[in-house]
């Protein structure tokens, strides 16, 4: 009985504080999400499907295939990066090992709005990359790459990439590379060696890297705000469109839980994938 | 093939820092341009200095994250204590409750509070704000301090206990100096967060309550001055000496457990 007694003053103020501001005000939301708007902002509570209705409209639609097909380039991009990168830390251990972890998570601590505006200085037309490809090349024409996708992309990628590196090494500093050497030794080659035992082993890591980058791009409204300039829209833009300047609260809520179905879709994936290789190890 | 990881490493690096030194070294430009190099000054600070917006920004955002990071350094170190020592029925479940403000993208929890306190009517203010952080932050401060928990001896407190200290005793003497690095690990997570955080602010700030995440925010979108710089790098220095606090509690703890 006193045990219960501690366990309750422990626990209820964080559950009591979830409950209140993060599961009802989810609940608040996908109530919105099935009223009407207001023709001054406000909500009319009259239920409709019309908001989802919307959403499945092909402009919306598209808005948000783009979120995703964006968010799935950067996972890649961040995995093809990162997987050397971890890759080499792990598997030599350099001496600076500790080091260069740190300077991977120092970008972390570094405010995200912060990192992504000093890309403006490098990417606008008269910025930093500009000028230095001008003095290499002689006669060169300023490159357009601020407010494209491409912009988005590389902010994108430079935002997340520590999310993918941090579990890819810890996933393959786990791993007992004595597995690849024998392999080596029974014949296989590097390559081989590298495909069929180095890669299975360490999936566990990519799906987590993978998750971390692609759930906050896939919901990203900053870096397409600021690198995109307005012109490159995903879903994060639509959604506060509707809150800060359309007031159209019903469609913007409506628009979050469509957003939040992918993330939780990839949530689940996620998981299969994790237990069908723990499955396969064994 | 080492060579070839190694120039990855190399251009790595390069691709994650050369955008944050730019805003360092401009932040010293003379000149009024953002991206051209005019001579060095102090000029932009000075002008930072006097600008009472940026006060103003300042004072708020010290406000929401000093009045976050204490509640949820103490609601979310008491869950992480409960997990570790008790077994019950939803355990799991809670654990995994814990998780779900880290899953969920920060727009969709912004726009949530957002509808949440229009309809009960809570005014769009500082308190508005702490409330937000306080959700993501107490997830953090539980995920670090039970890593940390579970990092540890636990037959110190049995002993304790076998000695004739009471609970209140062993809590304090033993354990709490124990997980004390995670505590403050916490602490110093959460306070960062809640400086650096934009999305949940915009959506959940008052007029007039910014802070200087959203004061820079607002700056990149009526004109980019080279003052941004200025603050920008303020508040890289902000996070370089957090980062290596936390780094010295953390090199500290490991030092002690060899």
């Amino acid at each position: 009985m006193r045990h219960n007694y501690r366990l309750f003053i422990l626990l209820s103020p964080v559950i009591l504080w979830l409950l209140c501001f993060f599961f009802v005000p989810l609940i608040s939301a996908l109530i919105y999400s099935f009223v009407e708007r207001g023709t001054y902002g406000g909500v009319v509570w009259n239920f409709t499907l019309e908001n989802y209705q919307r959403v499945f409209d092909g402009l919306y639609l598209r808005i948000l295939w783009r979120s995703i097909s964006t968010a799935l380039v950067c996972t890649a991009i961040c995995l093809l990066v990162g997987y050397p990168f971890a890759y080499y830390l792990a598997y030599y251990r350099p001496k600076l090992r500790n080091v260069l972890l740190l300077l991977v998570v120092v970008p972390f601590w570094i405010n995200f709005l912060i990192r992504t505006y000093a890309w403006i200085l490098i990417l606008r037309t008269e910025g930093l990359l500009n000028s230095f490809l001008s003095i290499l090349i002689p006669g060169f024409q300023p490159l357009e790459i601020l407010n494209t996708p491409f912009a988005v992309q590389i902010g994108l990628v430079y935002g997340y990439l520590p999310f993918m590196i941090l579990p890819l090494y810890a996933a393959l500093e786990q791993m007992d590379f004595s597995l690849v050497d024998a392999a080596k030794d029974l014949g296989a080659s590097p390559r081989h060696a590298f495909w069929h035992v180095t890669l299975p082993l360490s999936i566990p890591g990519i799906l987590a890297g993978s998750m971390l980058v692609f759930i906050p791009t896939v919901g990203a409204f900053l870096t397409p705000d600021i690198l995109g300039g307005g012109k490159v829209i995903f879903i994060g833009n639509v959604i506060e469109r509707q809150f800060k300047s359309a007031r159209d609260y019903p469609f913007g809520s409506a628009l979050s839980f469509m957003l939040m179905v992918i993330v939780l879709a990839g949530t689940v994936l996620y998981f299969r994938a994790l237990q069908d290789s723990e499955s396969a190890e064994t | 093939m080492k060579r070839l990881f190694e120039i990855n490493i190399l251009l790595v690096f390069l691709f994650l820092y050369i955008p944050i030194i730019v805003v360092v070294v401009f932040s010293f430009n003379s000149g009024e341009q953002i991206s051209v190099w005019e001579g060095f000054s102090l000029d932009w600070y000075a002008k930072l200095i006097k600008n009472p917006d940026v006060w103003r920004a300042c004072k708020n955002s010290l406000i929401i994250a000093c009045a976050a990071t204490v509640i949820s350094t103490i609601i979310g170190t008491a869950a992480a204590v409960a997990l570790n020592k008790y077994r019950f029925r939803l355990r799991n479940t809670i654990i995994h409750t814990l998780y779900l403000p880290l899953i969920i993208p920060d727009i969709v929890l912004a726009i949530a509070l957002l509808t949440f306190y229009a309809q009960v009517k809570i005014p769009i203010g500082l308190a508005s704000v702490i409330i937000a952080h306080i959700v993501f932050n107490v997830s953090y401060v539980a995920i670090v301090v039970r890593a940390r928990l579970q990092g540890y001896d636990h037959t110190v407190e049995e002993a304790a206990l076998d000695l004739g200290a009471n609970e209140w005793q062993t809590f304090w003497k033993i354990t709490f100096p124990l997980i004390a690095p995670g505590i403050i690990g916490g602490a110093l997570l959460a306070f960062t967060l809640s400086i650096d955080d934009f999305v949940i602010t915009f959506f959940t700030a008052g007029v007039g309550k910014t802070t200087l995440s959203v004061h820079i925010y607002n700056s990149l979108k009526f004109g980019i001055t080279p003052e941004l710089n200025a603050i920008s790098t303020m508040l890289l220095v902000n996070s370089i000496v957090f980062i290596l606090l936390f780094v010295w509690l953390h090199g500290k703890n490991i030092r002690r457990t060899i």
